[in-house]
């Protein structure tokens, strides 16, 4: 009636709201498959296991893709939460970048097949672990963001905590690299990975500093 | 019908017009402005509800004004419309948040003091009174509506989603219960001083319904507050929801119930009743003004947040309002009414 169909209007917003949680849980999974793919590569590179996660990665991204896109029609089609609408989808194609760069660290070490000698192996899964806990805090602020904006800034700053963890793991990982035997082209080839893995963490207390405003200006 | 009785019943009709041009967006003004609502779905709705309440609520404003000066004569009403429109555009020009509501009490005040009829003290007191209590009431049901939905929000946790497509409907259905207010509410402002001469008689069909001389003025000057809505109000709405009002969709729909509420409770001739039967004072019936309804309103919600977004400057312009536009429309009134009765030879009263 007057153009405002409510069936439309409330099936919509479902199928929107069950799509924004679907991207929120491709982020997770990417991130523990990414948690599993390292120790994977480190211990068995040579077999098909380590490949069919990088294949798994890509096919979750894009999925993740097709989810943005699909999101940003309705939001504008339907005119969704005009007041939001930006934000949300700013939000959306950063998380989204955060996928594309799990993908792109498990391509660089399909690739280039860096050498990391079995001393360094324990430190660069707990870095993997500790950015995969980043992610995963910055995930809940996600949904806090949606549904309990009181939680927001809880959640945010676990993303904090976890990122200034995983700085810490990342120099003294970088800095035994440099301070080993390894010739300096090693060297140099392995800081390349363990500085994109911890750059992860960066990009996770960007959005979730992003999400903290967008919650201020939720607030009713 | 005399073709002089239409052109004095246009005083009336253009000061509907107006109203509907620049009051709609009151109600539907932050839906439409934050492309919540669409304007079509807004216009539509708002001109139905305006029109009902008009004809359902309309008398017990009406009557009130009638009390304060009941003006006999077509041209003096002519007159007193026209001053109330040309004073609220001299106002509204000089940047004032002003209403028909004063105007058109200021144009009865002079319509009175030109013909030498007595104004009723007590009754001008009491539309007087409302007028301040209407944006203060309208303030405190902001902020008691404020604190209760943002409570229950915390504890519902709604998707953002959710929120915004219930946020839709309640926008709709409180801009209807708005429009309905502001046509019981205000449709004496536009129609109240030609009530005692009404060019009409009623009209009967079957033994049941009596579609009464006031009745058919009222449905006049509802279809004339539509026109008003359809024609300009679009631009004022985009203003209002825009510029003015920068808050969040929830927040918008807590101004537009408070100044509904308002607007209700001085226009409900079942609740003054109500009040009444159980010996508490009963509420005036008057008409106030939808705007300063939404100031008080936004204040209201401002001061909840910590009072640093209120806009003292408004309220102090609102107050100068409440003396300067009744005095201004007054004059203006007796003006038209020395030029009408003595270049045109009309007669003003009986």
């Amino acid at each position: 009636m007057f153009g405002l169909n409510k069936s439309s209007l409330f099936s919509d917003t479902k199928k929107l709201e069950r799509e924004i949680d679907g991207f929120v849980d491709i982020l997770s999974e990417v991130g523990l498959v990414f948690k599993s793919i390292v120790p994977t590569y480190l211990n068995h590179s040579a077999n098909g296991k380590f490949e069919e996660m990088v294949e798994k990665v890509k096919e979750m991204e894009s999925k993740a893709d097709k989810i943005t896109k699909e999101v940003e029609h309705t939001l504008y089609e339907e005119t969704l939460i005009p007041d939001a609408r930006s934000d949300v989808l700013r939000l959306l194609e950063h998380m989204d970048e955060l996928i594309g760069m799990y993908q792109g660290n498990c391509y660089h070490f399909s690739i280039q097949k860096p050498n990391f000698p079995k001393e360094f192996h324990h430190d660069l899964i707990e870095l993997t672990e500790t950015v995969v806990n980043c992610v995963e805090a910055l995930c809940l602020t996600v949904r806090s963001f949606f549904r309990d904006i009181k939680t927001v800034r809880d959640n945010a700053h676990k993303v904090t905590f976890y990122e200034k963890e995983s700085d810490i793991k990342f120099s003294s990982l970088a800095r035994r690299i440099f301070d080993s035997e390894m010739p300096l082209d090693q060297k140099m080839h392995l800081r390349y990975f363990v500085e994109k893995i911890d750059r992860i963490c960066d990009q996770a207390e960007d959005i979730a500093d992003e999400v903290q405003i967008y919650a201020i200006k939720r607030s009713v | 019908m005399d073709i002089s009785i239409i052109i004095f019943l246009l005083g009336g009709l253009f000061l509907g017009w107006s109203l509907g041009a620049n009051d709609a967006a009151n109600v539907f003004g932050t839906a439409v402005g934050t492309r919540m609502v669409r304007f079509k779905t807004a216009a539509i709705v708002c001109s139905i509800f305006v029109i009902l309440g008009a004809i359902i609520s309309g008398s017990g404003t009406t009557e009130t004004l009638g009390k304060l000066g009941a003006i006999n004569a077509l041209p003096g009403a002519f007159a007193a419309c026209v001053a109330a429109g040309l004073s609220v555009y001299l106002m509204t020009k000089a940047g004032l948040p002003v209403s028909t509501t004063q105007a058109i009490v200021g144009a009865i005040v002079g319509w009175n003091l030109y013909t030498g009829s007595d104004t009723n003290i007590r009754v001008l007191i009491t539309i007087l009174g409302t007028w301040v209590l209407c944006p203060v009431i309208a303030g405190v049901i902001a902020m008691g509506f404020f604190t209760i939905t943002k409570n229950y929000l915390l504890r519902r946790k709604l998707h953002i989603l959710r929120l915004d497509a219930y946020t839709r409907t309640a926008l709709l259905l409180a801009g209807a219960f708005g429009a309905y207010s502001l046509g019981a509410n205000n449709i004496a402002n536009v129609m109240g001083v030609f009530v005692p001469i009404s060019p009409f008689t009623d009209i009967s069909i079957s033994s049941f319904f009596v579609f009464s001389s006031k009745e058919q003025l009222f449905l006049l000057g509802g279809l004339a507050i539509a026109v008003g809505v359809f024609t300009y109000s679009k631009k004022v709405m985009f203003t209002v929801g825009n510029d003015l009002l920068k808050m969040s969709p929830v927040a918008a729909f807590i101004v537009v119930i408070s100044h509904s509420i308002v607007l209700f409770l001085f226009a409900s001739q079942g609740i003054s009743n109500f009040l009444q039967s159980i010996n508490l004072p009963s509420i005036p019936l008057v008409p106030v003004s939808s705007s300063q309804a939404v100031v008080g309103a936004v204040i209201g919600i401002g001061l909840l947040k910590g009072g640093k977004e209120v806009q003292w400057s408004v309220a102090g312009r609102i107050t100068i309002g409440w003396f300067t536009l009744p005095v201004i429309a007054a004059l203006i009134s007796m003006i038209l009414l020395f030029i009408l009765s003595n270049i045109f030879n009309l007669t003003v009263s009986f």
